[in-house]
């Protein structure tokens, strides 16, 4: 796993208060982890300080996995 | 009045069915009752922050620490994902109304039960705090990282909605928000509600959790508090006494269930006492000081009187707002002018000798407080009542307990904006 997925991960495990075994890639923050709509506001808005990037909202709609967050982060950092 | 309006709605009684608070003594009903009648005393020296740019140093706070010592462990009551998501006044709010909904009994799974009870949880002030950290991070020129939760963390009402969410509970979801007298408001106002037929459960009154360096330093300003005892908390909230310099700020949260009569009676509930007056005034006065007399009060306590149909006379306890302020002598004119020649026979003492002044959660501790007196026949004591600013004919409960026949009982609460509320009890 890279660095930036493992940091998803933790920042997820850490806002919606759910087990590590169930952050998968695959995992939807909705439906999967328990997340409700404002939830999901905070988690892209964590992963913008933490990352240092800018998630516009219709990027952010977009992100519904772990692994859609995972994968766009890394779009932005290499870019 | 419902009641000398004589309406069929008005003769549904309403009843007290469920218990439940959170108070610088502790958690829980018992626990918090069985210290404040032993007399200790739950303040002390500010420990959430450093006070010592404020005049005021002292304060009463929710001790921390093991649920079976009767402390706080707030990871036990509320899953710490949650916790982000709600003010402090919310935590303490929701901790006392789990409580008090357990102690009812009253969790309906039937769609007609759950409609038929509502909510009802004020706040005086709401998610201070919350609101003095999102100030911050929009100062720092951060507003796009504001959590979409500050919002609901800050609304007054909040308790009351996640309290509905919790239980399922979806009747009227209401809110009072009166400064110093939301708890009373909102047990009486809950009251009122089931007495119309808008419900037949409600749970209702108050949460708060001003002390917070915003919140003391506003009452500091405001010249409210009590700065003279700040190397004797347990000594700074002195209610009636000569040398009381202002109130001392508590945080907590009480709540109570309130249920129509006959639908407690159908199901075997445990009854702690009747809500059988309430009565509201307004001062038209000052913003923070009663005018001279307190004719408010006077007129709020009336209210209740005739809304129970009694006389003073019957009333055995009165809990008084005695806030540790100049205004207590003004409330005692009132009683003493209410009660009249019955002033010999009836005590009255200020529990927030003990716990502070809980500010919206204040009226409805208290009111608890009245329906234990009335269940152990016991008057709790005013602490530090050492020497009397004045006499008065009307017993304060210095300093220890005092065993009495109490039947009926009277709750004070008066807020700023020159508002008063009077509840009255009784044993059923």
């Amino acid at each position: 796993m890279s660095e930036i997925a493992d940091k998803v991960k933790k920042i997820v495990v850490e806002h919606l208060g759910v087990e590590e075994s169930k952050v998968t890639p695959e995992a939807s923050f909705i439906d999967d982890l328990g997340a409700d709509s404002l939830d999901t506001v905070e988690l892209v808005m964590a992963f913008e300080e933490a990352f240092n990037v800018e998630i516009p909202e219709d990027a952010a709609e977009k992100i519904a996995t772990v692994k859609d967050a995972i994968d766009y982060i890394e779009k932005q950092k290499a870019a | 009045m419902l009641q000398s309006a004589g309406s069929d709605l008005g003769r549904r009684r309403v009843v007290v069915t469920g218990m439940g608070m959170v108070t610088p003594l502790g958690v829980g009903v018992e626990n918090v009752w069985g210290r404040l009648v032993a007399g200790e005393s739950g303040i002390g020296r500010i420990r959430s922050f450093d006070p010592s740019e404020l005049a005021a140093h002292v304060a009463g706070e929710v001790p921390e620490g093991p649920t079976a010592e009767g402390k706080l462990t707030l990871d036990e009551w509320i899953a710490p994902k949650d916790q982000r998501k709600m003010d402090r006044f919310i935590h303490l709010g929701l901790v006392a109304a789990t409580e008090a909904v357990l102690d009812s009994g009253w969790t309906p799974e039937a769609e007609e039960d759950r409609c038929a009870t509502g909510v009802m949880i004020g706040s005086g002030i709401g998610g201070l705090q919350t609101i003095y950290d999102a100030s911050i991070t929009v100062h720092e020129g951060r507003a796009k990282r504001l959590s979409p939760f500050f919002i609901p963390s800050a609304l007054t009402n909040l308790v009351s909605g996640h309290l509905s969410i919790k239980y399922g509970f979806k009747g009227p979801n209401h809110s009072a928000v009166t400064a110093c007298a939301t708890g009373v408001h909102a047990i009486g106002d809950a009251a009122r509600l089931i007495m119309l037929g808008d419900a037949d459960v409600m749970i209702a009154g108050g949460a708060e959790a001003a002390v917070c360096k915003l919140g003391i330093a506003g009452f500091c300003s405001a010249r409210a508090l009590a700065t003279s005892f700040n190397e004797t908390p347990e000594r700074a909230s002195r209610p009636w006494d000569k040398d009381r310099d202002g109130f001392v700020m508590g945080e907590g949260a009480g709540i109570v269930v309130l249920e129509e009569y006959e639908h407690a009676k159908a199901r075997g509930a445990k009854i702690y006492g009747e809500i059988i007056g309430y009565g509201m005034s307004g001062d038209a006065h000052h913003i923070t000081a009663p005018a001279e007399g307190h004719e408010g009060a006077f007129r709020a306590m009336k209210a209740a009187l005739k809304s129970a149909g009694i006389t003073p006379g019957e009333i055995g306890y009165v809990n008084a707002h005695g806030t540790s302020t100049m205004a207590d002598d003004l409330e005692l004119d009132a009683v003493e002018r209410l009660f009249a020649d019955d002033a010999s026979k009836v005590a009255m003492s200020s529990t927030k000798s003990a716990i502070g002044h809980l500010l919206g959660a204040a009226g409805a501790v208290e009111t608890m407080f009245s329906l234990l007196a009335i269940r152990d026949q016991v008057a709790p004591p005013t602490l530090n009542l050492d020497n009397p600013s004045r006499e008065s004919a009307i017993d304060r409960v210095a300093h220890e307990s005092q065993a009495r026949k109490v039947n009926v009982a009277l709750s004070n609460s008066f807020g700023f904006g020159g508002t008063n509320a009077s509840i009255l009890v009784r044993g059923v």
